[in-house]
């Protein structure tokens, strides 16, 4: 079981690849803040979860797949939404239910999918992706199409039944899949050390024969980018599925309705102080990779793409009443 | 095992059945048959399942099928009815067209989740985008002595979630039919086949583009003073019934076949009410909250209400565990002489 955790200085990644990646960081940091805002002033009509807190984790696994591959995604998907690169008028339209939104306002926050790009969509059920994404997967390994599929999920997606059958069937096929555990600790308000007996999810692929793979610092851009790329290459040479877990943590509540009663303040704010955004832009500034002046641009510009879908959103038509009678069949 | 002869339902006349070639075959290889011809037809269909391949099917639905096709398309599985599912919705909206062998009906309870939040809802909560064209082959019913975990009838649980088609058909031509154009469908299909009926012969166009379209119910017999409407395994009973009472009794029944659950070809069934005023449902599942009821429900609420002159009644199986003992086990579901009774019952001629 290998485990990364430094971050060495990196030449070989290009320096519009580093800064695209801090951008994808700052729009889900500004995305969720924004729609946190407006959840409080009772804009949003419905369910949302956040992925604030969780940027590193998110950004860096995306960023290591390439054209063509595909994800899985879960309840807390705007992260690894917003990584594909989806379209943020559309996204924010969705969560407002409007028509123009990703799923004409059908879908909502825990449903927004982009096919075209290869998201398969996030999933209100837990643990719902992972038999989409096997399948996904056969689909790739029939067709030799010689692409992947990441799943995600969350630490508490791990004591699913669907876990243990979908790691067996995609190891035994030798299915390209990436399993991926992001561990945020809690499964709303559970702690996962109260509810699996052993200290990491990570440490049960040797059950299923496939390696099993730790990322501590899942706050650590790179370290996060650096063991997706070596576990992409692995997984698209045939070598069949591996299971991978990211230490994390989310800084908002399980939803908008959490009281946030089962973990102290101090936790929190000691996790703040981990924020995967800040020790990126660190990063960049010290090796001079980047300029301050840049990374407040791309943040600038993010904000202003934000505020632009806002306001997008707001004027767009809801949808008709006859639209809820559409799309239940396909053609 | 019943070996119908020339009592076959498959025998009686099928307006919608184009006859073309036929060939006197069981509704086991009408079904292989179907997949046979679309895997031939279409490099993405395959069939995925427990002992789908060497074994052949728990039925022996797909005896032959792993030496022609091989084992990617003819693909053993796992014990593993979620991972089944999902991977088969999964490779459905990535551009494959999976057929699942689920074998025992029962066992779809493991796939609930994949299939009813899942495949049923995909396309619905994603706007319209995407679909998942996926067939999961169901053996359902009693009368192999396989007990209360092997013999349910659970199609009213598909019919009751928007998004999933339901078939059941009660002929081997209709199985073929109606199979290859469910694996066809872009969307995903519960198809009911009888475990009790896997043996049961009748003509079967040999034609590769034989097809039924999904929707459509079939009138078995015409008849003026009786409508009975089934699908599925209680067909053959009815028809039998329906045969004799004509014979015995001089009662004209006309048999509406759903074939399709879902959707449901509702135009068929009143107009075959509004003919006759009289109307009874057959189906083998329980009866309290079985689908026969939502087609009762159906038409009291229609015109042809108007056109009733007697009550509508059902006849189900009981509301029990289906027992092991075959005397018990056979008194479940309705029988040729129960269904005889009903008939009488509604034409006053007891």
């Amino acid at each position: 079981m290998a485990k990364t955790n430094k971050t060495k200085v990196q030449l070989d990644i290009p320096k519009e690849k580093l800064l695209h990646m801090h951008k994808l960081m700052c729009d889900i940091r500004n995305f969720d803040n924004k729609v946190n805002q407006m959840v409080k002033r009772g804009q949003v009509p419905g369910m949302t979860h956040f992925s604030v807190g969780e940027e590193a984790a998110n950004v860096g696994a995306i960023a290591a797949i390439s054209e063509g591959d595909l994800i899985t995604s879960n309840h807390r998907g705007h992260g690894q939404t917003i990584a594909m690169e989806i379209d943020l008028n559309e996204m924010m339209a969705e969560i407002m239910g409007k028509a123009t939104g990703t799923c004409k306002g059908k879908g909502g926050s825990m449903h927004i999918a982009d096919l075209d790009k290869g998201n398969l969509g996030a999933n209100g059920i837990v643990g719902g992706g992972m038999g989409m994404a096997i399948g996904a997967a056969l689909t790739q390994q029939m067709k030799k199409t010689g692409k992947i599929v990441m799943c995600c999920f969350g630490d508490g997606a791990c004591n699913e039944g669907t876990f243990h059958e979908t790691l067996n069937m995609a190891s035994v096929w030798k299915l390209p899949v990436i399993f991926y555990s992001i561990n945020n600790f809690y499964g709303i308000s559970t702690p996962i050390s109260e509810v699996i007996n052993i200290d990491y999810n990570y440490q049960r692929a040797c059950a299923y024969g496939i390696p099993g793979h730790f990322i501590e610092d899942g706050n650590d851009l790179l370290a996060v980018y650096n063991k997706f790329v070596e576990l992409v290459d692995y997984v698209r040479e045939g070598n069949g599925p591996v299971l991978v877990e990211a230490l994390t943590y989310r800084w908002y509540g399980h939803s908008t309705s959490d009281p946030g009663k089962y973990r102290t303040k101090k936790e929190v704010d000691e996790w703040k102080k981990k924020d995967p955004i800040v020790k990126f832009r660190n990063y960049l500034l010290e090796n001079k990779l980047a300029t301050e002046e840049e990374l407040d641009e791309i943040n600038r510009k993010s904000m202003e793409v934000v505020e632009g879908s806002v306001k997008f959103a707001m004027e767009s038509p809801e949808p008709t009443l006859e639209s809820a009678f559409e799309d239940i069949f396909a053609p | 095992m019943n070996i119908t002869k020339d009592k076959s339902p498959a025998s009686a006349k099928s307006p919608a059945v184009d006859s073309g070639a036929t060939k006197l075959m069981s509704v086991r290889d009408a079904i292989i048959m179907a997949m046979s011809e679309e895997m031939r037809r279409d490099e993405n269909v395959f069939l995925m399942g427990e002992d789908v391949g060497i074994f052949g099917g728990d039925f022996g639905t797909s005896v032959g099928m792993l030496e022609e096709f091989g084992k990617e398309r003819i693909r053993d599985t796992p014990i593993s009815e979620n991972a089944i599912s999902g991977c088969a919705i999964g490779a459905a909206m990535t551009g494959l067209r999976p057929i699942v062998d689920v074998a025992f009906m029962d066992f779809i309870v493991y796939m609930m989740d994949n299939i009813v939040n899942q495949a049923a809802k995909t396309r619905y909560m994603f706007g319209g985008k995407g679909q998942v064209p996926t067939v999961f082959r169901c053996a359902a019913g009693s009368g192999v002595g396989s007990a209360a975990q092997h013999s349910q009838s659970l199609e009213a649980w598909f019919t009751h979630i928007p998004g999933i088609k339901v078939v059941a058909p009660g002929t081997p031509a209709d199985v073929k039919g109606l199979l290859k154009t469910a694996i066809r469908d872009n969307n995903t299909v519960i198809f009911l086949e009888y475990k009790a009926q896997y043996n049961m012969r009748g003509e079967v166009p040999v034609d590769p583009e034989f097809t039924i379209p999904l929707g459509k119910a079939d009138i078995k017999r015409e008849g003026k003073d009786v409508t009975v409407v089934t699908y599925g395994r209680m067909l053959e009973r009815v028809i039998q019934a329906a045969d004799e009472v004509k014979e015995a009794n001089g009662v004209s029944v006309e048999v509406v076949d759903l074939r399709t659950l879902m959707p449901l070809d509702k135009e068929a069934i009143l107009t075959s009410v509004k003919k006759t005023g009289k109307v009874l449902l057959v189906n083998d599942a329980h009866k309290t909250g079985g689908f026969i009821g939502e087609v009762a429900a159906m038409i009291a609420e229609s015109e042809a209400f108007d056109f009733l002159d007697g009550r509508i009644l059902r006849l189900a199986g009981e509301d029990v565990p289906v027992p092991y003992n075959a005397t018990l086990e056979a008194a479940m579901i309705p029988t040729v002489e129960r269904i005889k009774k009903y008939i009488l019952k509604l034409v006053d001629k007891r």
